[in-house]
């Protein structure tokens, strides 16, 4: 039987140690139904779940909410929407109660006062050409001025087909901003056109996404395990997809046979009843699907799967280190 | 399903457990390290031990509460753990 022992350096065995019992229990919650913008391609907005439940606007009842999901051993809540950050309460209750992630446009600054050590992913899908074509509007010049230097803040840039050859450009800006960044790629809900992968392009931007990891290491948050799996939608001769997606919600997943998955996640919308399907959208073909949380959390619960060889067992650490930093379980 | 309750039959039987559910390669039940540590060197995690457990619940009519998980780290903390349950069902006369 291979130990991990047996395939790590002391070195590595560190690191290992310093994740394999964090144990993390995530649950998203759409925090509201509203947004300030309305970007083509948004999965929230595409697929009508903002029509799904009438937002809960208690606060008591959120607070209470909140409490019984800490029940339920909740550990790690991710704050989604519409755009959170419309309703400062609701986020402070979270704040309060849980270790919170919340995902933001960044159009709106939170208070620090508030919410000191909250971790914000504020959401960036390409250069200042394709924000305005996906978006209706440039808002890294926004959302960089109400963050730079902010050490609780990074960028999750959604890498699309067109900013091929670009995304050096996007990084530098962004580590000349004082912030961090990770990236994903679009899956283009909306089938606009450009925008949909071919796999040429995938496996151009996976050399693209290698190489800036490997010019820009301070800035850049990621691993390049995780961009083969993100591109290639493969792990270890498996296809991402239905089957094997850990990021169903747990009461209502069916799968005969169950796969490894993510221990009591549900993704809850804002009247605190409804769940939906998955962390996205429920019309989207799990086939193609890029979603880059979905993804690491896939590696993440495929745990014993890489203890194989040293090469393996190393690339689900990375894979579990990202995780871990972007949700500040462990510091950058 | 009544299972002996001496702590080397057990220790043989959450092996056993442990390689058939997690399908654990190159490993037996008789050669399994009962002190080994099952999450840092077997690599197991909460979702294999909520596996285990509900096999466990099943076999020896015993329920492990998901707050002793983090304490179950190795086969003989396992066995251990039942044999103290089952102990504690005896002498209550009723379901543990």
């Amino acid at each position: 039987m291979q130990t991990v022992s047996s395939l790590l350096s002391p070195e590595w065995l560190e690191r290992y140690k310093r994740i394999s019992k964090l144990n993390i229990r995530s649950s998203i919650y759409d925090v509201t139904n509203r947004c300030n913008l309305r970007c083509i391609g948004c999965f929230f907005f595409s697929s009508d779940e903002h029509k799904a439940a009438p937002e809960e606007t208690d606060i008591r009842k959120w607070e209470a909410f909140i409490d019984r999901e800490k029940q339920r051993g909740v550990n790690l809540a991710i704050l989604i929407g519409g755009e959170p950050t419309l309703c400062l309460d609701r986020m402070e209750a979270f704040y309060k109660r849980l270790s919170t992630f919340c995902a933001t446009n960044g159009l709106i600054k939170v208070p620090r006062d508030r919410f000191p050590d909250m971790m914000l992913g504020i959401s960036l899908w390409g250069d200042e050409q394709d924000e305005k074509i996906l978006r209706g509007r440039d808002t890294f010049s926004i959302s960089s001025r109400n963050y730079a230097g902010d050490p609780h803040v990074y960028y999750l840039y959604t890498i699309t087909p067109r900013q091929l050859g670009k995304t050096e450009r996007i990084v530098r800006k962004i580590r000349d901003a004082g912030l961090k960044v990770h990236m994903q790629l679009l899956s283009n809900d909306e089938g606009v056109n450009g925008f949909s992968w071919e796999t040429a392009q995938l496996d151009a931007i996976r050399a693209e996404m290698d190489a800036i990891l490997d010019a820009y290491p301070e800035t850049v948050i990621s691993s390049k395990y995780y961009h083969e799996i993100i591109t290639t939608g493969t792990m270890m001769g498996r296809r991402f997809g239905w089957d094997e997606c850990p990021s169903v919600t747990q009461p209502l997943d069916r799968r005969s046979p169950p796969p490894r998955r993510l221990i009591e996640f549900i993704r809850w919308a804002s009247d605190l009843h409804t769940m939906h399907r998955c962390c996205t959208s429920e019309t989207r073909d799990c086939g193609t699907c890029k979603d880059g949380a979905a993804h690491m959390s896939w590696v993440m619960v495929n745990k014993r799967a890489h203890i194989r060889t040293t090469r393996d067992l190393q690339n689900w650490i990375e894979v579990y280190e990202m995780f871990a930093k972007l949700y500040q379980f462990i510091p950058w | 399903m009544t299972r002996s309750s001496g702590i080397d039959d057990i220790l043989l039987h959450v092996a056993e457990i442990l390689v058939r559910e997690l399908k654990l390669e190159d490993v037996t039940a008789e050669t399994f390290d009962p002190e080994i540590d099952l999450v840092d060197e077997v690599g197991i995690d909460s979702m294999d031990l909520a596996t285990v457990a509900l096999v466990i619940r099943d076999e020896y009519a015993i329920r492990i509460d998901e707050d002793d998980y983090p304490k179950l780290t190795t086969v003989r903390l396992i066995s251990e753990y039942i044999a103290r349950k089952l102990k504690e069902k005896a002498a209550e006369g009723a379901p543990a």
